[in-house]
């Protein structure tokens, strides 16, 4: 059980930077895995007082506050437009509404957990997170990056229109993911984001160019099989390495197909 | 640490611990309607709703809703009786200890969409989990609801 000893809305990044840099100190997301850690808190600082709840659209990107929930993402209309629908995929499997109304985006890409269908997504569209000391850098290597005691203020999104699919393989509903696949086209880039395998999400481009000469049931395919040739995968009670390197390329396959569709 | 909310209306005043759940504050102030199921976040036994937004309340801090507006099943007598009828009229539930938490979410999703599909009420009230029935019982009691409001909306429009 968590226990904390003092709570503190924060009025300043700043004072929220200076709080954290105690080990014992922690940022508040939504609070959802935090309350099942067995730990003490000496002070739990809650960046809520910021307004950092909104997310901002300038002509190129979407500036989403660190505490913009994740029910708040998934009916963004902007956001749904522009990946035609796979913000709100990768985000409705989680849980129930009632969890995603807390549930933060800062949170979500801090932890960088492994089973992250939020993670997945943001790799895939290119994301960039703005940390309040390190400034902004791409969302890939934030993930690789050791956990340190800087403040995530907000993930960028680049405002532009892409062919965007997102697919996870789930054992039951509502449970964590076995694996996530999203795939993200826009002129000649591709990127395939895979997650939950069962290590934090990877993001692959087309390095070898197989898809060079267009996204075919043959080409597709091969990438899937290059894909899954690339990913380490890992087992745990979800499932095993080999199960899920069959998904990488099945799933991998699919979501490219379903993204040629769309381009008709 | 004090706070100040309300609660189904009516402004509380209190001297909490940094790190009380909002469930056990107002368990604690006699809203017995909401129960800890799961402790996990995960079965949505404790839903309540803090400026009209569902939310789990096992996982939220009391000192976040400093200034907020929560609301209860108690807070809720007419919507719950209404829409409870139905579900109990189907025999849906066993044990009922869910029913709090399910008649909160269902509520909020009645606001939120008058006229849900079948997979939208199934998408909805995923994080409401129920160990007796297989929500089957649930899901005829919604549609009847919805269709005794509707037929009633129908006529009022007549």
């Amino acid at each position: 059980m968590i226990k904390i000893k003092e709570y503190v809305k924060v009025q300043s990044l700043e004072e929220a930077w200076q709080l954290n840099q105690k080990k014992s100190s922690v940022i508040l997301g939504g609070m959802l895995w935090l309350k099942m850690q067995n730990r003490n808190v000496g002070t739990a600082i809650d960046l809520s007082g910021l307004g950092l709840d909104k997310i901002e659209e300038t002509p190129e990107e979407y500036r989403i506050g660190a505490m913009v929930t994740l029910r708040e993402l998934e009916r963004h209309p902007g956001l749904e437009a522009d990946t035609e629908g796979a913000v709100k995929e990768s985000l409705r499997h989680i849980v129930g509404v009632q969890f995603r109304n807390l549930a933060t985006v800062g949170g979500s890409v801090y932890g960088r957990f492994g089973f992250s269908d939020v993670l997945t997504l943001f790799m895939a569209l290119g994301a960039e997170v703005e940390l309040y000391h390190a400034g902004r850098l791409p969302i890939e290597e934030f993930a690789a990056m050791a956990y340190d005691r800087d403040v995530l203020v907000r993930v960028i999104v680049p405002r532009r229109r892409r062919n965007t699919v997102y697919l996870s393989q789930r054992n039951i509903k509502t449970d964590f993911p076995v694996l996530t696949c999203c795939v993200s086209r826009e002129d000649g880039e591709i990127r395939c984001a895979i997650g939950a395998r069962p290590m934090k999400a990877v993001c692959l481009k087309d390095e070898t160019g197989i898809l060079a000469g267009g996204v075919t049931p043959e080409s597709a395919e091969a990438f899937g099989a290059w894909a899954a040739a690339q990913v380490k995968t890992g087992s745990n009670l979800r499932g095993s390495s080999e199960y899920r390197t069959m998904l990488v390329q099945v799933l991998t396959r699919r979501a490219l197909l379903e993204t040629e569709k769309m381009r008709g | 640490m004090q706070i100040q909310l309300w609660i189904n209306g009516k402004t509380v005043t209190d001297d909490i611990d940094a790190d009380l759940l909002l469930i056990d504050f107002l368990r604690n102030h006699g809203c017995y309607s909401v129960k800890r199921g799961c402790d996990t976040s995960n079965c949505g036994l404790c839903t309540v709703f803090v400026e009209d937004r569902p939310v789990l309340s096992c996982s939220m801090l009391t000192a976040r809703v400093q200034g907020c507006h929560v609301t209860t099943l108690e807070g809720l007598p007419e919507e719950a009786e209404g829409f409870g009828a139905y579900i109990a009229d189907q025999g849906a539930e066993q044990c009922g200890f869910c029913n709090p938490g399910f008649m909160m979410n269902a509520i909020a999703l009645f606001r939120e969409n008058p006229d849900p599909t079948d997979e939208e009420i199934l998408e909805y009230l995923a994080g409401n989990l129920c160990r007796c029935s297989g929500y089957e019982g649930q899901m005829r009691g919604i549609k009847a609801y919805l269709a005794y409001k509707h037929g009633k909306e129908g006529e009022n429009d007549a």
